[in-house]
């Protein structure tokens, strides 16, 4: 579409697509507003007061053209409906990620982890054609991650995990805005998304300085905070191992299953007793306002490390 | 003020002239202009925001005023002119005055419970000023929480308390309109004879009704939640942030069909009136109506695509919002059909009218836009909407409020207002809006987001044509405050129906005597009994006019 | 005697009292619309916070809120037999039994700030005195926000009620009420009994959870 003057650069395998259909819109619009504003002129002119138009025999029975125009109507929205929605679906269900990136936000600045446990601030560096997942949480008010050349937006809240995707299909530097009114220097809350080769992304991590990796730091959280006081392999205390957790479906005391994805593991650290597992009593304590959002991210990379390799994202 | 009554025949207006006689006044008519000067006053403070918002927006830099005055224009900007302009415009002026007398009533049912709803408002005005005045709020007129409860340094309190205790003003100016509609109406006017006003009022008074108490809800338990740190809708405590925005759109959603449906009323009106035949489809255009009004209260999450709401509820919110646009169509299809074979003439009223279609129509069709899923993913919080929104409202609602002024001035004045200087008004209005909001479509899609003081250089070009605009529209909206003003002391006196209209209000005369009718009226026809052919017209009290 | 003329804007009083009436209904529709906004919320928590909440309310005073069911329901026998006897005429029975709903209106509020006295001793005021119970976690103070909100609004409901049921005893003692005329009596009647009615819901939704016999 770059072809079009003024139209923004697309630069995602999404972008396309949205820009495809909002096309179709805007022709379909387009069409309207001509035969409207088309008729209005046509019978202003003929009409006018004064022209010896003929007006006589005006229409009766008005329910003919009425539902005429209204199933007209019906069927376009409907297509339109239908053709958002599927790809909405496509837009917010992450497949399969190739790079998973926790991003926290809070005012007024975005905060990127990578998994080997490099860290950007206001900046994130990803290679070409990846499928990346972003879990997004908030540390205090709700923001909104939006990137107007990949068309793609999610707001992020406090208290829980958001999750979207994005293939980049251009090398370069593009905006990252905030779009939910976050307080004072809103405006000032962005940065560039910087789409790089892959040996070029692979380069930079390195240059990143020696990291632990996001579970490896997880893994240390895990002993510091007394979590492998029970759900250790020596703990006499009956917990539930979580070798194996994440990605699959649990059980719960009631009746209920649930998928443990990254909201689940979080929940079950700040509100444990709002699900439990079934066979084991309600005794886990809650670690509310114990745990801040950046070690949260730590401890739920490496819960996720002791899943499968290929169970990746549920 | 003598010479503006001096030599009038007995009216409303003339009747007692004490400031008493006004402020403790009964008569529908003359609460309507009470109605008409606060509403103006806060126009003016809304418009004066904007101007400040358009002015700093010259800039990319957004040096012209601090950051936190900006932010807390863009919000007082947007709590004025929703809840102490546009929420109130048409049914409290136009609508006050005009429903007994188009169904042949005396007065409203509760004419105190009508003065009091004044009272009300401009108590709750009083708050809103106060907050300004102290400094005000930034959270944006939506007071998104946990920003509102917990982070804003602003004074959210006071502008809840104001924004509730303007709900009750709300509250009871729809009651009025419903109960007077149901048990009011003269002899003959049955609900399928009643002009299309007169349903437009109906059917906003019940969304009024029904909607605004939960607002009033919901702004009270943030205001707890700000001021006792009480955790409903703060996640630390186990509260939901996302619990206010399903609350707070469960009102708001209704209410800018609120703003739109009495706007549609007015067009009906003018639109059959000067093309001199009656509204196409009249039938269809009762129940359109009342349509939108019912389905209005079932669409709120599409304001939530993004918020994090499961995409199945995105999907049927999506779909019900695409069917609250289907009675939207057929109304601009149906007025559009009105002009066929009818006589027009392009009076100022009419060609308020005539704008409001068409700025209503790319309003709406750029709804369908966001309406759709996956488009509306990139332009939600960005100026895409704000442009469709103030199609809608500005471009539609302001639009038919001039409209209705015009056309129903001679009626509550009993004078004519100079008709060149009002054609030249519409017409800069058309073009100095569409300068103003057409732009910021572009911005949008180009991904400026909304309450931004500071912007990329690359979108300068937009903001400074949508400011220019800006500017155009500032004159389009003050010219009439100034040869309307002047009819009032010079304007043509104005007989009884110089449009030569087919309702109740125009068989008595200009401006009305205090009850209305000498005699009440029998209703003998349906209304907008217009002959585009030869010019004649049936009233609706059945007596045939050449 | 009062003329009974009907306003300006009526034909007959009978078409001013039929609307009188309308009104109050449409007033209390929104009204419905106010406390249901409440009630949800409530609701909505109570399912998430299924254990804790259970928890909370097996600290709210039940026998209060017993008494105050029973004060005002008998308050609304009370203002049936003042409208009664306002329809007959007969003005002292009339005064009386006002002034009676007017007395239990006014036990029920003693009752209450009595139980919101003994809630602030037990320490189950949000934000003012709330302590954590042991094996309580925070959202059980959700619940007594919603408490105290929900209470606290249809106290304040009750209290406009009863200032209208005391401006009726004024007009009655001023001979404004005949069998001809009783639309005020009755208007205000259904206020009190949707006032009476909010109550009998609360109670429902309050008191009895976490009582149940498992």
């Amino acid at each position: 579409m770059q072809w079009v003057p003024f139209w923004p650069r697309d630069a995602s395998v999404t972008a396309q697509s949205i820009d495809m259909i909002f096309i179709a819109e805007l022709a379909l619009v387009l069409v309207i507003l001509a035969f409207v504003f088309g008729l209005m002129i046509v019978f202003g002119l003929r009409y006018r007061r004064g022209s010896g138009a003929n007006r006589t025999g005006l229409v009766k029975k008005t329910w003919h053209w009425e539902i005429g125009w209204t199933v007209g109507s019906l069927a376009a929205f409907l297509a339109l409906f239908v053709w958002g929605a599927n790809m909405y679906v496509w837009l917010y269900v992450p497949p399969r990620a190739d790079l998973e990136i926790y991003v926290v936000a809070k005012q007024w600045m975005w905060k990127a982890q990578h998994p080997g446990g490099q860290r950007e601030i206001n900046e994130l560096h990803v290679p070409l054609g990846a499928t990346v997942r972003l879990l997004l949480t908030s540390q205090d008010v709700i923001h909104s991650f939006f990137i107007p050349a990949f068309r793609v937006k999610h707001d992020v809240l406090p208290g829980q995990y958001e999750a979207f995707w994005f293939k980049p299909t251009e090398l370069g530097s593009f905006r990252l805005e905030c779009t939910q009114y976050c307080g004072t220097e809103h405006a000032h809350m962005g940065g560039d998304i910087v789409v790089m080769p892959p040996s070029d992304y692979a380069r930079w991590l390195s240059r990143q300085g020696e990291h632990e990796s996001l579970a490896q730091q997880g893994e240390a959280l895990f002993r510091k905070y007394g979590c492998s006081g029970c759900h250790g392999a020596n703990s006499t205390v009956h917990a539930p191992s979580l070798a194996g957790v994440y990605g699959g479906m649990v059980h719960l005391e009631g009746g209920d299953t649930v998928r443990a994805d990254e909201r689940y593991i979080r929940d079950s650290i700040l509100l444990p007793r709002s699900q439990i597992v079934a066979g084991y009593a309600p005794v886990m304590p809650s670690f509310a306002g114990q745990i801040g959002e950046d070690d949260l991210v730590k401890l739920v990379a490496y819960i996720q490390s002791l899943s499968p390799i290929d169970g990746a994202s549920p | 003020m003598t010479t503006v009554t001096a030599d009038l025949p007995a009216s409303y207006l003339t009747k007692e002239n004490s400031i008493a006689s006004w402020l403790l006044t009964s008569d529908h008519k003359r609460i309507g202009l009470l109605f008409f000067a606060s509403i103006t006053f806060f126009f003016f403070i809304g418009g004066f925001a904007a101007t400040l918002i358009r002015l700093h927006l010259l800039n990319p830099a957004g040096t012209l005023l601090q950051p936190d005055m900006y932010n807390r224009m863009f919000t007082m900007h947007g709590i004025v002119m929703v809840w102490f302009f546009l929420i109130p415009s048409i049914p409290t002026t136009l609508g006050n005055f005009l429903i007994p007398l188009m169904i042949g009533a005396r007065d409203l049912a509760f004419p105190k419970i009508n003065l009091a709803s004044w009272y009300v408002f401009n108590i709750s005005g009083l708050f809103v000023l106060f907050c300004l005045f102290v400094g005000g709020v930034d959270t944006g007129w939506t007071f998104y929480t946990p920003y509102s409860t917990l982070f804003a340094n602003g004074y959210v309190i006071p502008a809840t308390i104001a924004v509730f205790i303007n709900g009750f003003s709300s509250i009871m100016t729809g009651l009025n309109f419903v109960i007077t509609i149901h048990r009011l109406r003269a002899p003959g006017m049955t609900w399928m004879r009643l002009p299309l006003f007169v349903w437009a009022i109906y059917a906003v008074s019940l969304v009024m009704l029904l909607a605004t108490p939960v607002l009033a809800m919901t702004l009270a338990l943030v205001a707890l939640e700000r001021w006792m740190g009480v955790g409903i809708f703060d996640p630390q405590l186990g509260g939901d942030p996302l619990l206010f925005q399903h609350m707070f759109w469960f009102y708001s959603h209704p209410a800018v069909y609120i703003m739109i449906l009495p706007a549609m009323g007015v067009v009906s009106e003018l639109v059959s009136c000067f093309a001199r035949r009656p509204v196409f489809g009249y039938e269809g255009m009762a129940y359109a109506l009342m349509s939108i009004a019912v389905i209005s209260f079932f669409v709120w999450a599409h304001h939530m695509f993004v918020a994090g709401i499961s995409i199945y509820a995105g999907i049927v919110f999506s779909l019900l919002t695409f069917f609250v646009a289907v009675p939207s169509a057929i109304k601009v299809f149906n007025w559009t059909a009105t002009l066929h074979k009818g006589s027009i003439s392009f009076d100022a009223p009419m060609l308020y009218a005539l704008g409001f279609v068409g700025l209503f129509t790319i309003g709406g069709l750029t709804g369908l836009m966001v309406a759709t899923l996956s488009i509306d993913i990139h332009v939600h919080d960005t100026y895409f909407v704000i442009a469709h929104f103030h199609y809608i409202m500005v471009g539609g609602t302001v639009s038919a409020f001039f409209g209705g002024l015009h056309y129903w001035w001679p009626k509550i004045t009993g004078r004519l207002y100079p008709e060149m200087w009002a054609r030249v008004a519409a017409i800069v209005t058309f073009l100095g809006f569409n300068l103003t909001f057409f732009p910021q479509f572009i911005l949008g899609y180009l991904g400026m987001p909304r309450r931004y003081y500071a912007y990329d250089p690359a979108w300068q070009v937009w903001n400074v044509l949508s400011s220019a605009g800006a500017s155009i529209l500032a004159v389009a909206y003050t010219l009439p405050l100034f040869y309307l003003g002047w009819s009032l002391f010079y304007g043509e006196r104005a007989g009884a129906n110089p449009w030569r209209a087919t309702g109740l209000e125009w068989l008595t005369a200009s401006p009305p005597p205090q009850h209305n009718f000498p005699l009440t009226p029998v209703v003998r026809a349906a209304p907008y009994q217009y002959n585009p052919a030869d010019g004649s017209y049936i009233a609706q009290d059945g007596s045939i006019n050449a | 005697m009062r003329s009974l003329r009907p306003e300006p804007q009526y034909a007959t009083l009978e078409q001013q009292t039929e609307t009188a009436q309308l009104g109050m209904w449409m007033f209390i529709a929104t009204e419905v619309m106010f406390f249901g906004a409440l009630v949800f919320t409530y609701f909505l928590y109570r399912t998430q916070y299924w254990e804790q909440f259970r928890l909370a309310a097996q600290d709210s005073k039940l026998l209060l809120g017993a008494i105050n069911q029973a004060i005002l329901l008998t308050s609304s026998l009370t203002m049936v037999m003042a409208i009664n006897f306002g329809k007959e005429g007969r003005q002292r029975l009339l005064v009386l039994l006002l002034l009676a709903t007017a007395l239990l209106g006014l036990c029920f509020l003693g009752v209450k700030g009595y139980e919101y006295f003994e809630d602030y001793q037990s320490s189950t005021v949000p934000s003012l005195n709330y302590l954590l119970k042991p094996g309580h976690h925070p959202p059980t103070e959700l619940f007594w926000v919603f408490y105290f909100i929900a209470t606290g609004l249809h106290a304040v409901h009750l209290t406009i009620g009863l200032g209208l049921i005391l401006v009726l005893v004024w007009l009655a003692q001023r001979g404004r009420f005949s069998s001809n005329y009783y639309s005020p009596l009755e208007v205000v009647g259904l206020y009190w009994s949707f006032v009476d009615t909010v109550w009998v819901f609360l109670f429902a939704a309050i008191y009895p959870l976490g009582r149940a016999a498992t």
